[in-house]
């Protein structure tokens, strides 16, 4: 079926694929690399085209013009803002994609095994060497599509870890699908398309966690029978309990944790493809859901990693361990200034590091900061970003978002780079960041947040903080840094308090 | 020196002169805020230390006064000597006494080497701008503090130290004098922990311990990676052909983990979609299954094949305006 000139074809894109992925290293080699993983996919399409999915070749082109015209309309009428719910959504569509093929095989097995059931033969079985299928005469065998022919030569034993990395495509497919929409409802809050609306807090049903882990046995037991060879069923019934875990699993999860669930989906939707590779035959598929699987378990990673947490605490919901004992009072008061206070700061500082978080995107305040960055510099002043690794709601969101604004990436820093620069900053300004500029990190052994690694930015001369009021941030910690001496409360919707600053900068 | 104002000095871009001196220090907070007279032996190291600085320096401004006491002098006419010509003394501490042994109480005085040594007592009146303006932010700041809801309503909050210091009546009873301000509470010294240096010695070893301790990590590692391989491997009756995909899945695993890492953070969201857009390369599993005989068949993988080019491309797309967008200066 698969002729060695599809193979070659296929080692082409994936060593462009890995190319790909490998260019983002840097902002301008990305901006190649890119074009080697269209040119990777087209090549791995069109040889799969042309090879063995030649049945209804045209009716696939069709199909994939069509897929085209919307996903073009998705990519150019996204706004930067909206990218996590983007992402989101095109999880979903990979989880079920995978589901549809796994389905596929198991209905084409059964179909299989029908076919040597009418010739009076048993699928599977092996030869005189007890490994080599015998398979079906030759005439039926040539009358098979190549998807047919694939299963119809395997032995028994190939059959069973066929259906094996079936059960897997598909649970994993499953859960990824439905966590995917409920994460893009939740991320999407009221502008969500779907016709339901998500808490975007984490919400269970009751049971909890038991009822995740309940699912999860559930699963393995009807993928025992599955394997044994109760019936398709099994899988439809596997199916739906992947489904609810994927549902129950991310409701139970607050919206500020997006970042770790968006790239953990990110890497299941690797798996799916990896283990749908593996049922298929297919090592393209393998390589590329390996790639993309590993990738985003190290983007989960780091974001943990940067939030100081567990993957598991962060996926069962919650903030981990309970703090061994009292948090530090916060003494002292916030005190709030004005735009005329805050503007005559900032013409008299010479260097500046402003600390964006999701409240910037939130006010849509980005175009007002990246104007106040201009006028600054044309001023001769030195202004940079400070990026924490879980600012906003995707990993890197920030950076999209001050790019889409034109502001310089040259300038734009991520935390290890600028942290020991606060002391030399003149003004500090933070616009709508608050857990991750909180100090209690690191001075208050019992803070929730103990050990988070975060941006020093008290360390600066004088901190502006731009906050919408008085509350805490997501995970409702005190945050010690509105009330020291050096720090003045710039109240007010984020943009609003920029727009109102722009004028006053000379 | 009072701590808190040392932070204030500090924060304004001043640097302070330190002296290598060992003395239990007084916390001039607890005496109202003003410095308490200092030891002989300070005294004459603070002086040995201005001495040294004198040929330096071209303004001085000297402000140090002890409650019911003379100013203290701290600049001695042979420091005067030392500076340069046309250097400026301004000596707030005039009306005791002054700072500077040649200060003259209300006059503007030179000396024979031409240093102006400003004995003036009456600057508020001198600078009427500057200080009405510096009164009236007093002023204001108080007004601020009586009316914390700000809706003109005072509330006298007796327990604030600043309301308590200004009042001399309160609800019929005569409250004057107020008790010392409390600033002890905001002033106490911090016992700054400086992290203690390491030998070379030490930081050699410190680092060989951490080489250890990433090899033990790595290898341990590697040897249970072996081992589950070779277990799978070691499953009795495991074909062959499944073992081939399997080298292919580990190896790409590792390939990924060793690109990815070198993935820019800033590039993190593009780097989700475009292995977003990647990951559809599952569309080639729909590809070849939707040529089938069987209708059920056809119609999932269409549906496959559909989603997964809604995914490429706006995948790819999306990768593309959003990198074309990172711009450098």
């Amino acid at each position: 079926m698969e002729n060695a000139f599809t193979i070659a074809a296929y080692v082409v894109a994936a060593i462009l694929f890995i190319l790909s992925l490998g260019g983002l290293s840097g902002q301008e080699s990305a901006k190649r690399a890119v074009w080697y993983g269209i040119v990777g996919m087209a090549v791995a399409v069109l040889a799969t085209l042309f090879g063995p999915g030649a049945g209804l070749w045209f009716a696939s082109l069709v199909l994939i013009a069509g897929g085209a015209a919307v996903g073009y309309q998705l990519a150019t009428k996204v706004e930067m803002t909206q990218m996590p719910e983007l992402v989101a959504i095109m999880h979903s569509l990979v989880g079920l994609a995978a589901v549809f093929v796994g389905f596929n095989a198991d209905i084409m097995i059964n179909y299989v095994g029908a076919i040597y059931g009418a010739e009076g033969l048993v699928m599977g079985a092996v030869g005189d060497d007890g490994v080599t299928a015998i398979g079906l005469p030759k005439e039926i065998y040539d009358g098979l599509s190549s998807f047919g022919q694939l299963i119809a030569k395997k032995s028994s034993v190939e059959i069973g870890i066929l259906r094996v990395e079936l059960v897997l495509g598909i649970w994993i497919g499953a859960v990824t699908f439905t966590g995917s929409v409920i994460a893009y409802a939740k991320l999407a809050g009221g502008s969500s398309l779907l016709p339901f609306n998500v808490d975007t807090s984490a919400k269970q049903l009751p049971g909890g966690h038991a009822l995740n882990a309940a699912a999860a046995a559930g699963s393995l037991l009807l993928a025992i029978l599955y394997l044994g060879g109760s019936g398709s069923w099994t899988l439809m019934l596997l199916t739906l309990l992947a489904l609810f875990i994927g549902y129950h699993l991310i409701m139970g999860i607050g919206g500020a944790d997006m970042p770790v669930v968006v790239s953990m989906l990110n890497s299941y939707s690797g798996w799916a493809a990896a283990a749908i590779g593996f049922s298929l035959g297919n090592d393209l598929l393998i390589v590329v859901g390996a790639l993309v699987g590993s990738s985003g378990a190290i983007l989960s990673y780091i974001m943990c990693k940067a939030m100081n947490r567990s993957f598991v605490s962060v996926i069962l919901g919650g903030w981990g361990g309970a703090a061994a004992g009292e948090q530090m009072a916060v003494e002292g008061e916030q005190i709030a200034i004005d735009a005329d206070g805050v503007a005559t700061s900032l013409n008299d500082a010479q260097s500046i590091v402003i600390i964006p978080g999701y409240g910037m995107a939130v006010a849509q305040a980005q175009q007002g900061v990246a104007e106040l960055t201009r006028k600054l510099r044309a001023e001769g002043k030195e202004v940079r970003f400070a990026i924490h690794p879980v600012a906003g709601r995707l990993p890197g969101h920030m950076n999209v978002l001050l790019a889409e604004a034109k502001v310089p990436y040259d300038i734009v820093l991520e935390m290890d780079e600028i942290n020991d620069d606060f002391p030399d900053t003149d003004v500090a300004i933070v616009i709508g960041s608050n857990d991750i500029v909180n100090p209690a990190a690191q001075d208050d052994p019992n803070s929730p947040i103990a050990g988070m690694p975060v941006l020093e930015c008290w360390k600066a001369k004088q901190v502006f903080v731009s906050k919408r009021g008085q509350g805490t941030g997501y995970s409702g910690i005190e945050n010690p840094l509105f009330f020291k001496e050096n720090t003045r409360m710039f109240y007010g919707d984020a943009k609003a308090s920029i727009d109102s600053l722009l004028p006053m900068i000379d | 020196m009072r701590p808190e104002v040392s932070e204030q000095i500090e924060s304004m871009g001043a640097e302070f002169v330190f002296l290598d001196f060992d003395e239990e220090q007084q916390d001039g907070a607890k005496t109202g805020g003003y410095a308490a007279p200092s030891s002989p032996e300070f005294r004459e190291a603070q002086l040995a230390k201005f001495r040294e600085m004198a040929p330096d320096i071209d303004i001085v401004i000297c402000t140090a006064l002890i409650p019911g006491r003379d100013a203290p002098v701290l600049w001695t006419k042979d420091m005067v000597e030392m500076m340069k010509p046309g250097s400026v003394i301004v000596d707030l501490a005039a009306e005791r006494g002054g700072n500077c042994e040649l200060t003259v109480m209300d006059e503007k005085v030179v000396s024979d080497n031409g240093v102006t040594v400003v004995g003036y007592t009456d600057f508020p009146s001198r600078m009427a701008a500057q200080s009405s303006t510096l009164y009236a932010t007093n002023v204001r700041h108080m007004m601020a503090d009586l009316t914390p809801e700000k809706d003109g309503v005072i509330v006298h909050d007796m327990e604030d130290d600043v309301i308590r210091g200004a009042t001399v009546t309160h609800e019929k009873v005569v409250t004057f004098p107020p008790p010392p301000p409390k600033v002890n509470a905001i002033a106490q010294q911090k016992v700054k922990n400086t992290p203690v240096e390491l030998t070379p010695e030490e930081k050699r070893a410190a680092e060989m311990a951490a080489f250890k301790a990433q090899t033990r990590s790595q290898v341990t590692l590697l040897g249970i990676g072996a081992l589950l391989v070779l277990g799978v491997g070691l499953i009795p009756g495991m074909p062959a052909s499944f073992m081939q995909h399997f080298i292919v899945f580990v190896l790409s695993v590792f390939i990924g983990f060793q690109v990815i890492w070198n993935v820019a953070h800033s590039l993190h969201t593009p780097l989700m979609a475009v292995t977003n857009a990647i990951s559809s390369i599952i569309i080639l599993g729909a590809l070849i299954q939707v040529g089938s005989s069987s209708l059920l068949i056809t119609l999932l993988a269409a549906l496959g094949i559909f989603m997964a080019a809604v995914n490429i491309f706006g995948g790819f797309l999306v990768t593309r305006r959003m990198l074309a967008m990172f711009q450098k200066s």
